[in-house]
């Protein structure tokens, strides 16, 4: 039989929710031990090896030592997977990007004495695609654990994983959900990446966009909600604060 | 082994706990040069990022300051925009919202005692290796619990990470009475369950060292229940603090060129939150179950020892369950009704939310302006307040365990720090600073 693959899952600047959601899978992640090898995973196991094929990479880029730490990761791995909206998009660590660096550090640290102190030398949000080429992208905040597994399991059989080029709108209708706009809401599903299951909306909220903006030619199959409600993909765009502050439409899908 | 010797422990990135972290320690001649606990982790500026937002969107940016502990931060967000607002929600919201902290206590604390503190007492570097071996059972048993308390937040709250359904007022849809009474039934299963990786974990506590450091020990306290969603804050110390627009008073938090993390202290060098702190200060209020296990671990307060620390969250695990069983009974007798979220009206003004989260007193204060947006905030982390603590237990610890190997020294330092569950991203979120 062939050797499984090896996966090292990695860190940066973020919540660990995603990794979470990784221990969230139960009894499930000892199936996918069936088919991968870990063999690093630094919050929840010692062992640690430099020798993997697949790297699982959550979080922002925030700093130099960070830029560094992810371009070791890069040359390590065969391929790079972007784990979740601060590692995909950069997701609610832009929001601080619409200030400069230095105004957020004076902000926050004020006068003290931290330059020339590498831990705290802070750039610009960025995600794992500003910094090094990613392979793939698992979306959202938090991932799905469906999908998480739907990708490694691809990765593992040698296979291109697939991940929604549609709407949210799409899950949402599926779910036989009363419209957000409907119920007077603002809501981003018209132009966000489904493959959440709509699970915002699903709960009576409107989507935030957790999973990053989509091509605006993807938005055709929305066109009836969107002229309901008066409303083009710029309108909506435009309100993309909390995940999408740079608003960029994703260029990554061929 | 000779106590004059010459060795160094360098541990970067310290594993099994959330975020990063170092630890260093330089002996040379038999005589300790340095001992230090680090935090590296990238500081994300969280406060910068609330001014300007609107008040509904506090809740959702603040939960992501941590997945693990989401909740928590999602309920002391809404507690302190409903103080700022003056808004009142009603008993059903306050029982619910209790019930999606116990969820969360309990999915925190079990994957702290099984995924991350429980390898060190089984002599093994990950859970990884002891699933299909003779402890399969046990680790069966520790991913139970934990899909018990995930199933438990994801009914409750739409999600267990990132919580949806939790908004300002109350919740965006409800449980329904067939839901909650086959939550209940899950849960009285989870007592046999709980009972069951109690008497595997003590079978080798004897593992967890015997160390002990006085220290001051804070936590939130009512009158009421074993405090997690409301009480004041209180001192093993000093007593009750009964305003909440005092918590600077205790935390006093201070730069450290070492860490990105603040840290705190109060009427000593450092003070410890989380569940031992809450154990030492509330443990007269925990139900039946929760009693009797902690007798089984001889855990009495005040117990001085933070390996302890994982033990006080087994007992917690089961307090969480008795509890929550308390008020699901409550919910269906009372029938459940179909309550839409509590309306809110802008204006100016500042509320302050305190709330117990897994690893301990989470404090949110919030200045909103007359439209209801945010000009103001400041998030005091449990973990902050442990850092300190932390560095002041292993400068005891270390020269009385000087004579082991330096692989044992390793380890019993790595075990303290876990000990502590830290949850560094958590700590590094960071907001407005004084330094000294």
């Amino acid at each position: 039989m062939k050797q499984k693959p090896r996966v090292a899952v990695f860190d940066f600047a973020d919540c660990e929710g995603c990794e979470l959601q990784i221990a969230n899978l139960e009894e499930e992640i000892i199936d996918l031990l069936e088919i991968v090898d870990v063999v690093s995973f630094r919050e929840v196991m010692k062992e640690h090896s430099d020798q993997y094929d697949i790297a699982l990479v959550e979080g922002s880029i925030m700093r130099p030592i960070d830029e560094k730490r992810l371009q070791g990761i890069r040359k390590n791995a065969k391929i790079l997977v972007a784990l979740g909206a601060c590692a995909t998009i950069g997701g609610v660590n832009k929001i601080r990007n619409q200030w400069m660096p230095d105004e957020v550090m004076k902000q926050v640290y004020g006068d003290a004495k931290v330059k020339g102190n590498e831990l705290f030398n802070v750039g610009k949000a960025k995600a794992l695609n500003e910094v090094v080429p990613v392979d793939y992208y698992i979306h959202g905040c938090p991932i799905d654990r469906d999908e998480f597994k739907q990708v490694i399991t691809a990765l593992a059989l040698g296979k291109k994983p697939e991940i929604p080029r549609y709407p949210v709108c799409v899950e949402c209708k599926k779910n036989e959900n009363i419209c957000q706009f409907e119920l007077g809401n603002f809501c981003l599903g018209p132009i966000t990446r489904a493959g959440c299951k709509a699970i915002c909306p699903t709960h009576n909220m409107p989507c935030d966009g957790c999973r990053g903006l989509i091509k605006k030619a993807e938005t055709e199959c929305v066109k009836e909600v969107l002229e309901r409600y008066h409303l083009t993909y710029e309108d909506i765009r435009r309100r993309c604060t909390m995940y999408n502050y740079g608003r960029e439409e994703c260029t990554y899908d061929k | 082994m000779t106590s004059k010797k010459d060795f160094s422990i360098h541990v970067e990135h310290l594993t099994r706990v959330e975020g990063h972290g170092n630890i260093i320690l330089d002996v040379k001649n038999g005589a300790i040069q340095q001992v230090q606990w680090q935090v590296s982790e990238a500081p994300r500026f969280f406060e910068a990022m609330l001014r300007g937002q609107h008040y509904h969107e506090l809740r959702p940016i603040t939960s992501r300051i941590c997945g693990i502990c989401s909740i928590g931060h999602s309920l002391a967000s809404l507690k302190a925009t409903e103080d700022a607002l003056g808004l009142q929600i009603t008993p059903q919201t306050g029982m619910l919202r209790r019930l999606a902290i116990n969820a969360e206590n309990m999915q925190s604390h079990i994957l702290h005692i099984g995924y991350l503190a429980a390898p060190d007492l089984f002599g093994v570097g990950s859970v990884f290796p002891l699933i299909g071996g003779k402890h399969t059972d046990a680790v069966l048993k520790i991913v139970w619990l934990h899909r018990l308390a995930n199933e438990m937040s994801d009914l409750i709250c739409g999600r267990t990470i990132h919580p949806i359904r939790l908004i300002v007022g109350g919740f965006s849809a409800l449980p329904t009475p067939t839901q909650l009474t086959n939550l209940r039934k899950r849960l009285e299963e989870g007592q046999t369950v709980t009972q069951q990786v109690a008497d595997i974990i003590h079978g080798v506590a004897d593992r967890l060292p015997t160390f002990t450091r006085e220290t001051e020990y804070i936590a939130l306290s009512t009158g009421d229940e074993y405090a997690f969603y409301d009480g004041n804050i209180t001192s093993t110390d000093t007593g009750v603090v009964s305003d909440p627009l005092r918590y600077p008073t205790i935390t006093n938090e201070y730069v450290v060129p070492q860490s990105t993390a603040k840290y705190t202290k109060h009427h000593r060098d450092s003070y410890m939150v989380g569940a031992l702190a809450r154990f030492n200060n509330n443990s007269s209020q925990l139900h039946p179950k929760a009693k009797h296990l902690a007798q089984l671990f001889h855990l009495n307060a005040i117990n001085y020892n933070p390996f302890m620390n994982t033990i006080a969250q087994l007992v917690e695990y089961m307090h969480n369950i008795e509890d929550s069983i308390h008020l699901i009974d409550a919910l269906l007798d009372g029938s459940l009704k179909e309550e839409k979220p509590v309306k809110a009206k802008p204006k100016a003004g500042r509320g302050v939310g305190l709330v117990e989260v897994p690893r301990g007193l989470l404090i949110h204060d919030y200045t909103l302006n007359a439209q209801g947006y945010c000009t103001k905030a400041n998030c005091v982390i449990p973990t902050n307040q442990n850092h300190a603590n932390i560095q002041k237990d292993m400068e005891k610890l270390v020269p009385e365990i000087l004579d082991q190997s330096p692989q044992d020294i390793e380890l019993t330092l790595e075990m303290l720090v876990r000990a502590y569950d830290p949850c560094i991203s958590c700590s590094t979120h960071y907001l407005t600073v004084t330094f000294i």
